[in-house]
């Protein structure tokens, strides 16, 4: 069963009973997808989840996700593979004003 | 105890709430929801007294949350209180208006969202239903956006079951008989000059629409150029701008009371949105737009932010209080009816949209 753990900025921890960092447990064997992960931790923490991505699935335009140093966006996207015990990073773009 | 009066005030950095017992010295208390817009507020006074905040945050996206303490906590619905299904193929991007329908249909809540939407909610504001008629309209592909975005913006519950108004920019005035089943363009005499047809069936950029206190089929509009009234439902609109120093604007405000009393906040123009010689004055007529008269009493001398289509609101208490902000962080407060204004909080970040209500604590409350 993959684990993977999704580091939470601060701003969100709020969502997550303050914690720094959520263990994502994922069903079954083999390789998962950012995307998996993503679901599995909306299925737990749904408020998390709608910051993270809109309702088609797709990551909100100022969210980052880091697989080690590499953004996603930068890789396969939410088809990017993800290690069993690897860390998902998520960090906010600098946006606003 | 006494009334309580509320205005809450929707920033482009979070949302205040101004307090008073006689409508003449405010408290401020906020900011909630810090750096996050709150474009859109509706307060429902048939249950109690709930606030509802459409948010929207740069980075974690739009919501909708609640309070039915007075903005002592917020509740947000887990699934977001607003959300497209995965076939709509469309994500909501921001909620332009929170609308409690009629006191004789509690429970009921509009919303107006961007994309171009409708929503209902039949418990309160917490859980909201696409309305797919207007979202699969045939009018939809030529439906455009205005500087803001495009929006479901303006929400006119009828006093008649299964009809309402809703104004979009861009795309005019529409109006459903059946409930929201079946949806018909309005805006037959809104003009549109910036489309080659200046009369066009639809695709008008109607900023906001009134109806009526007391008149069955009357309700108001402040056009992109244009101030306009129907007298039959929405079949027809004709211009009322007598007395008005410019037609641009973006307010239309409704006495919930007295028919034919209204104000509009004029702009000079679509290409100078600025208060008329830089000098802010709120319009408001009597007689249904027929003739209007402009007061500036208690407001600055100088003042170049404009006033957004949601930054004015309205009180129940008796007269009327009247409530708008700026751009530039200033909002103002009138007790009576817009005769006389005093700024009750200033500095704010740009202000998005402003509603009051007088809180009866002893026998329900008004809103």
């Amino acid at each position: 069963m993959p684990v993977v753990s999704v580091v939470v900025p601060s701003v969100l921890r709020p969502l997550v009973q303050d914690a720094g960092s959520v263990r994502v447990e994922l069903p079954g064997q083999g390789t998962v997808t950012v995307g998996q992960v993503l679901g599995s931790l909306a299925g737990s923490h749904p408020l998390l989840g709608r910051r993270l991505r809109d309702e088609t699935g797709a990551l909100r335009r100022h969210v980052n996700v880091y697989l080690g140093p590499d953004e996603v966006r930068r890789l396969q996207g939410l088809d990017t593979p993800v290690p069993d015990g690897a860390e998902l990073l998520i960090i906010q773009s600098v946006a606003g004003g | 105890m006494e009334t309580q009066y509320l205005v809450a005030i929707g920033t482009k950095k979070g949302l205040w709430l101004a307090r008073s017992q006689d409508r003449r010295e405010w408290t401020l208390d906020g900011p909630h929801f810090l750096m996050t817009e709150i474009p859109s507020i509706g307060i429902d006074s048939r249950n109690g007294t709930r606030i509802m905040v459409g948010i929207r945050s740069e980075h974690w996206g739009p919501t909708v949350a609640h309070s039915d303490d007075l903005g002592a906590s917020w509740t947000e619905p887990e699934g977001g209180g607003i959300a497209f299904g995965e076939d709509d193929g469309a994500a909501v991007e921001r909620i332009w208006q929170l609308q409690p329908d009629r006191a004789g249909r509690p429970g009921v809540v509009w919303a107006g969202v961007e994309p171009i939407s409708l929503w209902r909610s039949d418990d309160g504001g917490e859980h909201f239903t696409l309305n797919r008629a207007l979202w699969e309209h045939p009018h939809k592909p030529e439906w455009g956006e205005g500087a803001g975005g495009g929006a479901v913006h303006s929400i006119v519950p009828g006093r008649e079951d299964g009809t309402v108004h809703v104004a979009m920019s861009t795309g005019g005035v529409y109006r459903t008989l059946d409930g929201g089943a079946s949806w018909e363009a309005r805006s037959k005499g809104i003009t549109a000059s910036f489309m080659p047809d200046p009369l066009p069936e639809f695709g008008q950029c109607v900023h906001k629409i009134a109806g009526d206190a007391d008149v069955p089929g009357r309700l108001y509009a402040q056009n992109h150029g244009g101030v306009f009234r129907t007298d039959d439902n929405g079949d027809s609109w004709r211009a009322i701008e007598n007395g008005l120093p410019a037609n641009f604007g973006f307010v239309m405000l409704s006495h919930p009371r007295t028919s034919g009393t209204a104000w509009v906040i004029p702009l000079r123009a679509d290409v100078e949105r600025i208060p008329v010689d830089g000098h802010l004055a709120v319009g408001r007529t009597r007689d249904g737009g027929d003739h209007w008269e402009m007061f500036d009493s208690g407001l600055p001398e100088h003042d170049y932010n404009s006033i957004l289509r949601d930054a004015a609101g309205l009180d129940t208490a008796e007269p009327v209080g009247v409530y708008f902000g700026t751009r530039g962080g200033s909002v103002y407060a009138s007790a009576d009816e817009g005769a006389t204004f005093q700024e009750i909080a200033s500095h704010l970040p740009d202000v998005l949209c402003v509603r009051a209500a007088a809180i009866q604590p002893t026998a329900g409350t008004e809103g």
